[in-house]
Order: structure tokens, then C-alpha cells, then sequence
């Protein structure tokens, strides 16, 4: 076991990153995860790899397409209003199938919001805000472990499937500090020989483009990303689970909400009540079969989230009507306390709210 | 022996060759191209051609594919 | 003796997708040819662009990464970035280049990254089928000028290569037309320029080139080259705007 360390979560990510073998990093400032390149800045000039200060959000995911179709590790990081700016480079980075590694330390919106931590780039992140169909893989750490943990395995998926892949953090997990250890990268290397740009040297140039010149061809290629999804679903798909065999209620949340949610837990059984939590850890893939296996026992889900009910579209089509659903909320700020959410969970038990957003 | 030589599955009948040819040597053609357009034809009975390659030079589709001086 | 061929670096049967006359066709083969004379076969990659130039992969025989719209030079700094020994270039359209990637082409000049930006400038959008764009000249008609570019309403064309000279980052910057065989031998001893600068490490090399688009125009060929004569040679003269390796 490696010597554990007292690190912030954006430090941890940039560290990560290095050790991962990021080759390059492009950003461009934005609170709460200006730390990630300030950080990589110096370490990456260091040890003599790319950093540059990008012009702009947009140009920095282009610099990242640039940097992954030569088959170099690279990254960029930013925070929900930037990461809309980066929507186009996403839609066009799935369709290249390059390995993009994109991190993003969620603050409040919409608009530029404030940088309070908030939960309310979830649609963004799975969804996204590209043009076309496309999925992006979505990693959502809990602890600066997991911060560091994803991160490796984020640069790991990206290379395995060739798909742009995002760690999904948020202002709380950026900037807090906790002891976690770096390890080392886990993962083996992926050769990217058949289709990486290296200046066509003893063979015919090979372009990576999106551009479809007919309706076949453009069909053809959608199947093709999405057998990709369905195979990144099969193989990757993982969530965290506890005390769900004998749950009447099974509270799920995501990222940093997935704490507090386990002191609730604690909380409630020593009142007596069957609660179980369910943490999905990929959001995309998203741990639907279980979600929905678990269904037929237990009937009641309560999904907390720092946003305005987005997972819980997910919880609800995976239950798929099989169970109640029901919401906590806050949109932003303050995080859910152990009290505030045990709360929700009696008065939605009481049928006092339908709706407990706090 | 100067001389062209004229890809016509390339050209498509710009004409700007036409106006280049000091020597006046490749005219427009009375065969048509698949799309219906005239093609252009090189004639240099009299040796005329200096191999100066300004048609090539100018062919924007690389129509022109050999020149020999 | 064979005085003329078609370059090594073009695509076996490279059939372009250009409309008739126009003279992309041209400032690709001159790119070819210099591919071929500096030897960079084998170590080349395009970030190519939108427009009408977006089929460029289809036409060089080199490693291309498709750009989004205007972010032709974002992704080549990556590129270069991640593979300095690589020589990277762009080709993009003036729309693309200096109106929706103006930051982008502009920042790469200023951050003097060892690149080669070449620039097609016809005064429209060609493949949208002939819009007002960032150079559209005063008083000409477009699909969205149709009385005209006049100023109150469409302000001024952008010239392109003097603004690129004005960044301390860049090594060498010209305009050129290929509206001559004279003009055509001055684009590609420009081009060869830009390429050098970026093999020598000096920083950012750009050629400005001004095309023809006479399908949009309404123009025949040769009434399209007068043009660039006419019209836009004086608006946007030609010239090299800074070279670094001139005293």
C-alpha cells in the first residue's frame, strides 16, 4: 500500500494525470479547478511534456483532438459553463473516436451561476449538448481516492474504447483535502498503431474525420459507435452498493452526494428502517440492469442530488415503474446534511411531500 | 519533341488553358465530357509547343498531367 | 525531358471536388509539390478545415485530423504539441481562418507555435453557396449582402496577412493570388517560406491566398481571375507583411 498523503482533490486529479502518462494538457482558467492548471503548468514543464494556457475552452478541447489523433495521452480541464463551451469538440471527438480525457469540477448554473459545488451538469455530462448521437463515457469520483482512481482509469477507458472519456467532479470534491495515495497507474498501455496520425511514413495518409459522404456510410457509423456503447455498458459499468438485500428503501446518488448518503444510512437502520444506497460510479454507462433487478424487491428509491432532479430521470427508467421514485434536493450551495436528508427520507415516507426539495 | 498530355477525365472545362497557351495551342473540343461540357484538345501540328508548362501550371484540376519539353 | 508532373504527395487518381475554375485546385497542387521538394512525406499531418476545403484528405496523400469549423488551428497546436518533430500545417477558407477561428488563428501567431497556416481568401462563403464573409469586398453583392457590402451595415473586410504580421509570434507572413503564372510562381516561393520557417523552428508561417470562386460569383473563369486583378488586389495587396529571416 503506497504512503498516503493530505491532498486536494484538483491536486490530486493533476497528479493523476501525470502519473497516468498525460502527455499533454490544454486549458484555460475557470474556479473552482483553476488549481488542475496551475498545478500541471509547472509538473508538466518539469518533465518536459505539452502544456499550454488554450485561448479558450474551445480552442483547448480542439488542442486535445489535435494532441489524442497522433495517439498521445492528453487532457483538459473546466467547469460546467466552460464545458458547454467544449460541446461541439465532444460531438466531434466521439465521432473521431479519439481518447479524449476531459475532467469537470462542477460549480452552479446555468449560466455562469456562481461557485458554489452543484450537481447540475449530470444531463450535460451523460447526455451532452453536441449535436448528433454520441455518448461520452462519465466517471463520478467521491473521495480524492476515487479523484485519483478515476482519473487513471478514465485515461485508461479512453485509450480501450476510443472514446472521449469525463471525470465528473464537483466544487466540494476540488477542493477539499483528505488523505489518498497515488499508487501507480494501474492500467496496461493500449497500442493505437492502426489508427493514430504519425505522419504516414511507408503507407498511404489516413485522415480521422466525421464527415459522412453518404447515408450509409453515416449509419453505418452510428451502429458502430453505439455496438461501442453497449460494449463499454457490458464490461464497465460499475457502482457502489451497500445494505441493498434487505432494503425496503434504497437511496442512490452520485459523486460527492454519495457520502453523506452512507451516514444516513447508518442513521436510519439505527432507527429501525431497511435503507440500503446504491452510488453508481460510471453515470455513463449507467448501472440501469441493476438498478432495475433491485426493483423487484425493494419499492422504494430516493435519489439525492445538488440540482434539480436529473439522475433520478435515469433511476426512474431503470426501475422502469417497478417502484416508487421519489427526490432530495438542493439545487446548489450548502451540501445535503445526514440530517437535512434523513429528513427528506421520513417525510417522503410519512407522504408529507411528494417532492422533498429542500 | 515539346508536348502535353491532357487527362480528360480530369478536366472540367474551365477553358482557362485555352487563354494561357502562348502558342495558341490547345482549343476547345468539339467531344463533350460526361457532364455534356465541351473538352479541350491539344493540336501542335507545326512543333510549335516550347514546353512552357503555364497550362499546367494554371490547370486547377490537375487536368494537365504531363508536360514534356 | 519530363518538365512537368503531377506531385508525389497528391493521392493516386486525386480527383477534386472543386468547382470548375476554381483555384483551390491550384494552391493544393502547389502545396503538393513543396510536400514532395522539403521532403516531408512520411512526416506530415493536416488539420484540415470546413468548407470547401474539408475533402483536403482526400486530395493529399498525408495524416489528417478533421477541425471543426475555425478550429483547424487549436487542433494543430495540439497536434504539434504532442509531435514536435512533425511538420503540421492547416488549410482553411477565410471564413473558417478569420471569422469563426480568428482567436484560434490568431493565438497560435501570438504564441508563436511552430506551425504553417495557409488561408484561401475568395471573398465568400463558397460551399454554403456564396454568403457575405469576413473579406467580402465594399459594395460587393452576396446571398446576405444582395444590395451590396456597404459599411454601416456590414462594416469592412478583414485583411487577413496584415493582421497575422502584427503578431510577435509570427515568423513569416505573405499574400499572394493565382491569378497569373507570375503570381503563381510568387505563392509558391511564399509557401515554401511558410514551410521553412516552421522546419527552422522560427515560429508561425503564413500565406494568405487570394482564389477565385466563380461558381458564386456569377463570373466565368478567366472574368473571375480579372477580378482579382480588378478588384481585389487592390484592396488587398500582395506583398510579405513579415519575414524574420529577412535582416
Amino acid at each position: 500500500m503506497a504512503e498516503k498523503q493530505l491532498l486536494k482533490g484538483n491536486y490530486a486529479i493533476a497528479e493523476a494525470a501525470v502519473k497516468a502518462g498525460c502527455e499533454c494538457y490544454f486549458g484555460y482558467p475557470i474556479t473552482p479547478q483553476t488549481e488542475i492548471g496551475e498545478y500541471l503548468s509547472g509538473r508538466m514543464h518539469e518533465l518536459g511534456r505539452g502544456y499550454v494556457c488554450a485561448e479558450s475552452e474551445l480552442a483547448a478541447i480542439n488542442m486535445v483532438i489535435g494532441a489524442t489523433s497522433t495517439g498521445a495521452k492528453a487532457m483538459t480541464s473546466s467547469s460546467s459553463c466552460a464545458v458547454a463551451l467544449m460541446q461541439e469538440g465532444l460531438s466531434y471527438a466521439c465521432a473521431d473516436e479519439l481518447p479524449v480525457v476531459l475532467v469537470n469540477v462542477m460549480r452552479a448554473g446555468p449560466g455562469l451561476g456562481y461557485i458554489y459545488p452543484a450537481q447540475g451538469d449530470y444531463f450535460q455530462a451523460v447526455y451532452g449538448g453536441g449535436n448528433g448521437d454520441y455518448k461520452l463515457t462519465v466517471l463520478a469520483p467521491s473521495t480524492v481516492q476515487e479523484c485519483i482512481d478515476l482519473t487513471y482509469r478514465a485515461f485508461y477507458l479512453a485509450q480501450k474504447y476510443r472514446n472521449p472519456t469525463m471525470v465528473l467532479a464537483d466544487g466540494l470534491l476540488g477542493q477539499m483535502m483528505e488523505p489518498a495515495s497515488f499508487g501507480e497507474y494501474p492500467y496496461p498501455e493500449i497500442d493505437n498503431s492502426s489508427w493514430a496520425l504519425t505522419g504516414a511514413k511507408g503507407r498511404e495518409g489516413r485522415a480521422i474525420y466525421s464527415c459522412a459522404r453518404d447515408e450509409d456510410a453515416q449509419n453505418n457509423h452510428i451502429r458502430h459507435l453505439f455496438q461501442k456503447y453497449d460494449l463499454i455498458a457490458k464490461e464497465e459499468t460499475d457502482w457502489e452498493e451497500m445494505n441493498t438485500e434487505d432494503a425496503d428503501i434504497i437511496i442512490v446518488a452520485f459523486g460527492s452526494m454519495g457520502r453523506n448518503i452512507k451516514a444516513t444510512m447508518r442513521e436510519l437502520r439505527a432507527k429501525g428502517l431497511k435503507v440500503g444506497i446504491l452510488r453508481p460510479i460510471t453515470l455513463s454507462p449507467f448501472p440501469s440492469n441493476r438498478l432495475n433487478e433491485l426493483a423487484d424487491k425493494c419499492k422504494q428509491f430516493i435519489v439525492v442530488e445538488m440540482n434539480m432532479g436529473q439522475m433520478i430521470k435515469d433511476v426512474k427508467l431503470a426501475v422502469n415503474g417497478k417502484a416508487k421514485v421519489d427526490l432530495i434536493n438542493r439545487p446548489v450551495g450548502q451540501w445535503l446534511s445526514v440530517e437535512e436528508i434523513a429528513d427528506g427520507v421520513q417525510k417522503i415516507l410519512n407522504k408529507e411531500v411528494a417532492y422533498a426539495s429542500i | 519533341m515539346a508536348h502535353i498530355v491532357i487527362d480528360e477525365s480530369k478536366c472540367k472545362s474551365c477553358f482557362i488553358c485555352v487563354g494561357t497557351c502562348p502558342k495558341g495551342l490547345i482549343k476547345k473540343s468539339n467531344r463533350v465530357s460526361k457532364l455534356g461540357d465541351n473538352l479541350v484538345e491539344f493540336k501542335d501540328e507545326n512543333n510549335e509547343c516550347i514546353g512552357c508548362a503555364m497550362c499546367a501550371t494554371r490547370c486547377p484540376d490537375l487536368a494537365i498531367v504531363e508536360v514534356h519539353k | 525531358m519530363q518538365v512537368f508532373s503531377l506531385p508525389k504527395s497528391m493521392k493516386e487518381n486525386c480527383k477534386y471536388t472543386f468547382c470548375p475554375g476554381c483555384d483551390h485546385g491550384i494552391a493544393v497542387r502547389l502545396v503538393a509539390e513543396l510536400l514532395d521538394e522539403l521532403n516531408l512525406k512520411g512526416k506530415t499531418i493536416l488539420a484540415a478545415s470546413i468548407g470547401c476545403s474539408v475533402f483536403l484528405y482526400d486530395f493529399l496523400d498525408v495524416d489528417a485530423i478533421e477541425a471543426p469549423h475555425g478550429r483547424a488551428m487549436a487542433e494543430a497546436t495540439g497536434v504539434k504539441r504532442a509531435r514536435p518533430d512533425k511538420f503540421v500545417f492547416t488549410y482553411q477558407g477565410d471564413g473558417d481562418f478569420a471569422s469563426i477561428g480568428l482567436a484560434e488563428s490568431t493565438h497560435a501567431a501570438i504564441r508563436a507555435e511552430n506551425l504553417t497556416g495557409i488561408c484561401i481568401n475568395n471573398t465568400t462563403y463558397g460551399m454554403t453557396g456564396g454568403q457575405l464573409g469576413p473579406t467580402t469586398l465594399i459594395g460587393q453583392k452576396t446571398t446576405t449582402s444582395p444590395m451590396g457590402r456597404f459599411k454601416d451595415t456590414y462594416g469592412y473586410p478583414i485583411k487577413i496577412a496584415e493582421h497575422i504580421a502584427l503578431c510577435e509570434g509570427t515568423a513569416f507572413s505573405a499574400r499572394v493570388a493565382l491569378d497569373t503564372v507570375a503570381h503563381i510562381n510568387q505563392a509558391k516561393k511564399a509557401l515554401r517560406k511558410a514551410f521553412q520557417v516552421q522546419l527552422d523552428g522560427l515560429g508561425y508561417g503564413f500565406v494568405e491566398i487570394l482564389s477565385t470562386c466563380p461558381t458564386n460569383w456569377k463570373m466565368t473563369p478567366d472574368e473571375a481571375h480579372e477580378r482579382v486583378k480588378n478588384e481585389m488586389i487592390p484592396v488587398f495587396p500582395l506583398g510579405i507583411f513579415k519575414d524574420v529571416t529577412e535582416g
